[in-house]
């Protein structure tokens, strides 16, 4: 519901009003309008900085004011049908324009006798070409171009991993069976996740948690060679996130950090909440020379967009490479999961 | 000679592999008589095994660190008696690919008991891999140069080479202890070494790494020419006129 392509009725609907990236194409938007209007305006170079700065201390106002309108009434606003919203924040913006337009002749700003009436219709036309925007942006994300995008974006495990893990449950059959059971657990649950459709957010409790299995796994395979450092005592279980955002990234961990050096490395994975956003960062040892093969950027890219096609944005993934580590830093909105969400 | 059971050396660099492989090889004991010689968990452990204990047969994984497979086949054939190697590898990968097509023998794992003890049967009739089937095969760079040196094969590690270069039949190395003695070719060297070396002289590549500075030097007939001053060894080598401009390349760099 949070998430842009989210929408359960299955046609577009108004943005979201809150969201960062929709406030961001607003602003440059109605900034870009103006500035076309004043080049449009002013022939002379020389009085185009003045020209810009008149119009600048009409349009500024009542841009941050409707935008700010906007951001209040959202709550309300998403849950209209699509052409009431529609109509809605037109007869919003034409009201804030006149009331705010009023205000400012009020404070002894000059609008012209003109004024009014051009500022009305700037705000009207600049509303309908904004929302036709939204509108068609909505039906190019939602929904089955982005389900069909996140269809193939579905994060996939590297087969060498099933097959090395498999030997490896393997070997513990006839002497630890106990251990070779709890493996394959642990290897059903990694596998129902990753066949399940996963282009619905799940909270991020459980996303740790199949983390952890697949760790497990991991350990059973590569034994002392693998540590992991977890520090995930502020993270917010609740939070919603797009599903395998974290496990693909460790898989490269073991795979590029602790695979190619036959002594211990340490993965170190540190998740909290800070301001309302969600941080998850994710540190392996890293060699320049003598590593395995590419295959890094694929997962990488993959996760970046789809955290792009959930949160726009609000979501970042940024990577780095230190003198002896590879860093990956995820940064999330956090939307708590709603009760009915929650799971037993 | 077909009585004595077959020696077979395991090489895995993951601990449960080699254990079920182990366990695979019980299983074969009873049809075919074999021993489990020794197990490494890479291809370096494995050639530091092979000197002193000789086998038939090499079980070997693809990917490992330190020395992957690939490169401990090339190693394996400088032995006096070069063992048959078989791979084993996880996955169905590009390098597999290439083995179907030069007839490289692998098994997949999870490896089925059935499998493993045909594929014992044939070793008999197995020959060790040639150097031109493996040079077709996709391969990194190596990590070690190997020389003989009376029977026993030494790994000399890549980053310890200060330069190759050619004389008559043989390729010196040059470490900062001593030289070794290889039968390697010095075009072919720069190719799968590409960037670690330059060419300072039409016979002798130099690593980067151990690049100190450039000295110019004039004869007494006035003709001048620079000359290549290395870490760790006193020598200084000659740079031919052709490879000068690597003087302004390093040289530049170096100084930063």
């Amino acid at each position: 519901m949070r998430a842009i392509i989210n929408q359960k009725t299955g046609r577009p609907g108004l943005p979201e009003l809150r969201n960062l990236g929709t406030v961001l194409r607003i602003l440059l938007a109605v900034n870009g309008a103006a500035v076309v209007a004043v080049f449009a305006r002013e022939s002379r170079w020389e009085a185009l900085a003045d020209a810009w700065f008149e119009t600048a201390a009409i349009v500024e106002p009542h841009l941050l004011v409707g935008v700010l309108v906007l951001y209040v009434l959202a709550p309300v606003l998403e849950r209209l049908p699509y052409q009431t919203g529609a109509m809605t924040i037109l007869g919003l913006m034409l009201v804030e324009t006149l009331l705010l337009d009023a205000a400012l002749v009020k404070l002894g700003v000059d609008v012209g006798t003109s004024g009014l009436l051009r500022h009305a219709m700037f705000s009207l036309l600049l509303t309908g070409v904004l929302l036709g925007y939204f509108y068609l942006r909505a039906r190019a994300l939602s929904p089955a171009i982005a389900e069909a995008r996140l269809q193939a974006l579905q994060a996939r495990i590297r087969p060498h991993f099933l097959f090395n893990s498999i030997t490896a449950v393997l070997s513990l059959v006839r002497t630890e069976p106990r251990r070779a059971e709890t493996a394959l657990e642990d290897l059903a649950d990694l596998f129902r996740v990753l066949m399940r459709d996963n282009r619905q957010l799940t909270p991020l409790a459980d996303e740790v948690a199949l983390c952890r299995q697949y760790l497990d796994l991991e350990k059973v395979r590569l034994g002392e060679r693998l540590k992991v450092e977890w520090h995930v005592e502020n993270m917010p279980g609740d939070a919603l996130v797009p599903p395998l955002v974290l496990q693909p990234l460790l898989e490269n961990a073991v795979y590029h950090g602790i695979e190619p050096s036959s002594g211990t490395g340490v993965i170190g994975v540190n998740i909290f909440l800070r301001r309302g956003e969600v941080h998850a960062i994710l540190r392996n040892p890293y060699k320049l020379s003598g590593s395995h093969h590419g295959g890094n950027k694929m997962a990488v890219d993959n996760i970046r967009e789809r955290l792009a096609l959930h949160f726009d944005a609000e979501a970042s993934l940024e990577s780095r490479i230190n003198r002896n580590s590879y860093e990956v830093h995820i940064r999330m909105p956090y939307r708590a999961a709603e009760p009915e969400d929650a799971r037993v | 000679m077909s009585d004595a059971p077959l020696r077979i050396l395991i090489v895995d660099d993951e601990a449960p592999a080699r254990r079920r492989l182990r366990e695979l090889l019980d299983d074969c004991a009873s049809a075919l008589p074999l021993v489990v010689v020794g197990e490494a968990a890479s291809g370096r452990e494995a050639m530091e095994l092979l000197g002193s204990t000789p086998s038939d047969l090499v079980l070997s994984d693809i990917h490992m660190p330190d020395m992957d497979g690939i490169e401990l086949a090339r190693h394996l054939l400088k032995l006096p008696v070069p063992p048959v190697l078989i791979f084993t590898t996880a996955y169905h990968e590009h390098a597999i690919a290439a083995f179907e097509v030069h007839a490289v023998d692998y098994l997949m794992k999870p490896v089925r008991v059935q499998r493993l003890l045909a594929a014992l049967q044939k070793v008999p009739r197995l020959r060790p891999l040639t150097g031109t089937r493996l040079d077709r095969l996709p391969a990194a760079a190596r990590r070690f140069l190997s020389v003989t040196e009376r029977s026993r094969v030494v790994l000399v590690p890549i980053e310890d080479v200060i330069y190759l270069k050619a004389e008559l039949k043989y390729i010196t190395i040059r470490t900062a202890e001593r030289e070794y003695l290889l039968e390697e070719s010095l075009t072919k060297l720069e190719e799968e070494f590409g960037e670690r070396f330059v060419r300072v002289h039409r016979n002798c590549l130099v690593a980067r790494e151990a690049i100190r500075g450039f000295e110019r030097h004039v004869s007494s007939e006035g003709d001048a020419h620079w000359e290549v001053l290395l870490r760790d060894v006193a020598e200084a080598l000659p740079v031919s006129r052709r490879q000068q401009y690597i003087v302004r390349e390093i040289g530049r760099g170096d100084d930063a």
